[in-house]
């Protein structure tokens, strides 16, 4: 009682949090990664480099096309195979740059060792600036570049720094070690955060499922000013930024409207950790941490993985796929996407690796709905599920919007919640992307 | 690779809740009340609880697999609710055949017409009741006097209800106090030491269950209660104005079906709106169509009419009470 959690819906899944005690490893270094060269909300980047480049760690392979995109770094050293297309972990085929790794050679200018290193030298400006160039965007999975975050449009003004480390998906532990294990550094980047948003006041949201990692940051924010740990009650999705911002400081963000309407800026504990190596460090985004679990799973850990090694080999490094696997989901349970392969690169946004038995794997029997209403009690933007999943299903795309379809942040919660087992978020993505159409074609 | 992988999309993890988990968690719910009804009503609680309940099945099965040819879905227990449901609004001294006849009326006329689970607009039980009440008033209105397993199935000896008492008594200009001398006290109304339908009687039973399907979420408070503060507040200021016409609110909670029909018939999913602000518009139209019923109509009880009214207007009240949305109205303290 008494600990904080968003207002409105949301459900508690299993936890099931079994690689929670599994330190961070580092994977080994592929013979061959396959780079996506679009790895972020916003258009695919254009490479830089051309078959047979010979190119080292944390080298710039690809740059932004256009306003919402993001720098792409090699993660190995070795030379440029090819640029081809790869299935990514959407399904479809994308471009990326295959390299094919020789040695482990980084760029000199790469702060390789250990040191943490507290003081923040550069300028607000600067610090945004070093944000793009190391490529940086949001590490919870939404993947949108953090210094557009950090920029807020002509009006707005930030006020107060959200920081995400609820963790509310079931099964993945990679921010929660980040907190363990980098906690110092993630503070120091959240300091930088701050100064690169032009706030004094940052907030770390937890769910108290994680209370070794409140006491470790709490201890550690005592050293840096303006920087608080709010507890939170464990509620799926108090990880959606409006639900955040909800929970930790009690403003509702407008349907429709980004979260620097209502003064805050959210970024991921990852995101974070990110950023303090990209300014202290020098260091690009080019690896990040990755759970791999699952029930059978041999042993479920946390890899800190080179972006562009496959799925197949984090999975071998965890124990080998299990005999009845029947799923393989990039990504949380609730949110994640299933993959039709396993030599699907990981990305920046790839928090996790799960595998699901031929059992779990398999949805259940969709019966008749009974009109429980357990959708609507759930859905935390209050909407109502089993009428735009109806509506969708009639083709009713004015009511749909008049309904506000467009404000589903597709959590699961009504899918996850209903006794009759019914498709709901399937046929609202339907009606979403119809819509979405619709109100595109209108302007 | 040796084999294919799943792919669907999210979300890859589901919860605990089924229909059938859910119509079984009201069916147990309703296991104190029947305990209750054979304490009370003996022999012939368990034979009008059986001949229902497998009647209603015994319908369902037969519409499913040769009249609509479909699936036979009579495992999913919503049959069975149903039928343990009309049971309980029924004298425990009905005859079969007509205990049948409303079984049959609740299945095919109040369900599977409109097209099985979830679509009906009317709760099947208290079509089915109705349907008997209009039918069979004299059966219908014959209710044993609670005498546990002396009480016969055949030929038993039958009273009026306190509801029934009490609507006789002011029709004949008796002030409300003076027939409430002659009526079963307030505690042996809780306990269910009175006339009536089998599963209304005891208040103690009926809130148990209440208490065990809150408990497992099966559903949420608000029906209930606010039938329950509807029909204390609006029977409390009848009886404020005029306290020999019109009895005390805490004796019209206790008798007839309130408590039966505000935990288990109100609350039914499929005829109850899918909102809380909805379920509450919902709830004081029941709570004021009962007591206007109770205190001014020709029957005295209501309940059963005043859900059947509220359920046609559902289709209207989920239109219009639509949830909060998140973001809708600017809130930042």
């Amino acid at each position: 009682m008494g600990l904080r959690t968003f207002k409105k819906g949301g459900v508690h899944p299993d936890e099931n949090k079994f690689s929670a005690n599994a330190p961070i490893q580092s994977a080994d270094i592929p013979k061959q990664v396959s780079i996506p060269l679009g790895q972020h909300i916003g258009a695919p980047a254009n490479a830089i480099v051309q078959k047979g480049d010979t190119v080292k760690v944390g080298q710039l392979i690809a740059e932004p096309n256009g306003f919402v995109s993001a720098n792409i770094h090699s993660s190995v050293s070795g030379t440029v195979n090819k640029i081809d297309t790869v299935i990514d972990a959407s399904g479809f085929k994308r471009p990326a740059v295959i390299i094919d790794v020789e040695g482990d050679e980084w760029l000199e200018n790469i702060d390789r060792s250990a040191d943490i290193i507290a003081d923040v030298k550069l300028s607000k400006e600067e610090i945004v600036e070093k944000i793009k160039s190391s490529g940086i965007v949001g590490l919870g999975g939404a993947t949108f570049p953090s210094h557009i975050k950090l920029t807020p449009p002509p009006g707005k003004k930030a006020e107060v720094l959200l920081i995400n480390g609820v963790e509310c998906e079931p099964y993945l532990t990679a921010d929660h070690r980040i907190m363990l294990e980098k906690g110092e550094e993630t503070v120091i980047g959240v300091s930088i955060l701050m100064k690169g948003a032009g706030v004094s006041k940052a907030y770390i949201g937890i769910e108290n499922n994680k209370p070794d990692a409140i006491a470790h940051l709490k201890n550690i924010c005592k050293k840096y000013k303006g920087i608080e740990v709010v507890p939170l009650k464990v509620q799926y999705p108090q990880g959606g930024e409006k639900q955040l911002i909800d929970a930790v400081i009690r403003r509702e963000v407008p349907s429709g409207a980004l979260p620097i309407e209502v003064g805050a800026v959210v970024q991921n504990v990852g995101t974070a950790f990110a950023v303090y190596e990209a300014v202290q460090k020098n260091k690009p985004l080019f690896e990040r941490v990755v759970t791999v679990t699952g029930k059978k799973l041999e042993k479920p850990s946390n890899f800190l993985v080179r972006i562009g090694t496959s799925t197949q080999q984090l999975i071998d490094a965890a124990g080998g796929l299990p005999q009845d696997t029947g799923k393989v989901v990039s990504g949380g349970p609730m949110m994640g996407k299933a993959l039709s392969m396993l030599d699907i690169p990981v990305t920046k946004g790839s928090s996790g690796v799960l595998i699901f038995s031929e059992s779990e794997s398999k949805r259940r029997k969709m019966e008749p709905c009974i009109r429980c209403g357990k959708c609507v009690g759930v859905c935390p933007m209050g909407l109502e599920p089993y009428l735009l999943a109806n509506q969708t299903e009639q083709k009713m795309w004015e009511q749909l919007e008049t309904d506000s379809v467009m404000d589903c942040i597709e959590c699961g919660s009504c899918m996850y919640t209903c006794p009759a087992d019914r498709p709901l978020l399937d046929f609202i993505r339907l009606g979403k992307g119809t819509v979405g159409k619709i109100m595109r074609s209108r302007n | 690779m040796s084999k294919l992988l799943n792919v669907s999309p999210s979300p890859h993890v589901a919860g605990s809740y089924s229909v059938q988990k859910i119509m079984y968690g009201v069916v147990f719910a309703l296991m104190p009340t029947l305990a209750a009804s054979v304490y009370f009503f003996g022999f012939g609680a368990i034979i009008v609880t059986l001949v229902s309940v497998i009647s209603c099945v015994l319908f369902e099965f037969l519409i499913q697999k040769y009249i609509l040819k479909s699936e036979v879905k009579i495992y999913d227990g919503s049959a069975v609710l149903t039928g343990l449901i009309l049971a309980f609004n029924l004298p425990s001294n009905l005859p079969v055949w007509i205990i049948i006849l409303g079984a049959f009326f609740a299945i095919a006329v109040g369900k599977m017409s409109f097209g099985g689970l979830g679509q009906n607009v009317f709760n099947p039980a208290i079509a089915g009741r109705v349907f008997l009440l209009i039918s069979f008033p004299v059966q219908m209105t014959s209710w044993p006097k609670p005498m546990g397993f002396a009480t016969k199935y055949v030929d038993a000896i039958t009273g009026a209800t306190p509801l029934g008492k009490m609507k006789e008594g002011i029709m004949n200009s008796q002030s409300v106090s003076d027939i409430m001398m002659q009526l079963p006290s307030q505690i042996d109304n809780f306990l269910g030491y009175m006339g009536g339908s089998m599963g209304e009687v005891s208040a103690i039973a009926l809130l148990l269950g209440f208490a065990y399907m809150l408990l497992r979420k099966i559903i949420t408070w608000h029906i209930p209660v606010t039938i329950f503060a509807t029909v204390f507040v609006f029977q409390g200021v009848l009886n404020i104005v005029d306290s020999a016409t019109y009895a005390p609110p805490v004796f019209h909670l206790l008798t007839g079906g309130l408590m039966l029909g505000a935990i288990f018939m109100a609350t039914d999913m499929v005829t109850s709106p899918m909102t809380h602000k909805g379920m509450v518009i919902y709830s004081i139209g029941i709570g004021v169509i009962t007591v206007l019923i109770r205190n001014f109509g020709a029957y005295p009880e209501g309940i059963s009419f005043a859900i059947l009214i509220m359920n046609a207007i559902v289709p209207i009240i989920n239109k219009y009470a639509k949830p909060k949305r998140f973001g809708e109205v600017i809130n930042n303290g």
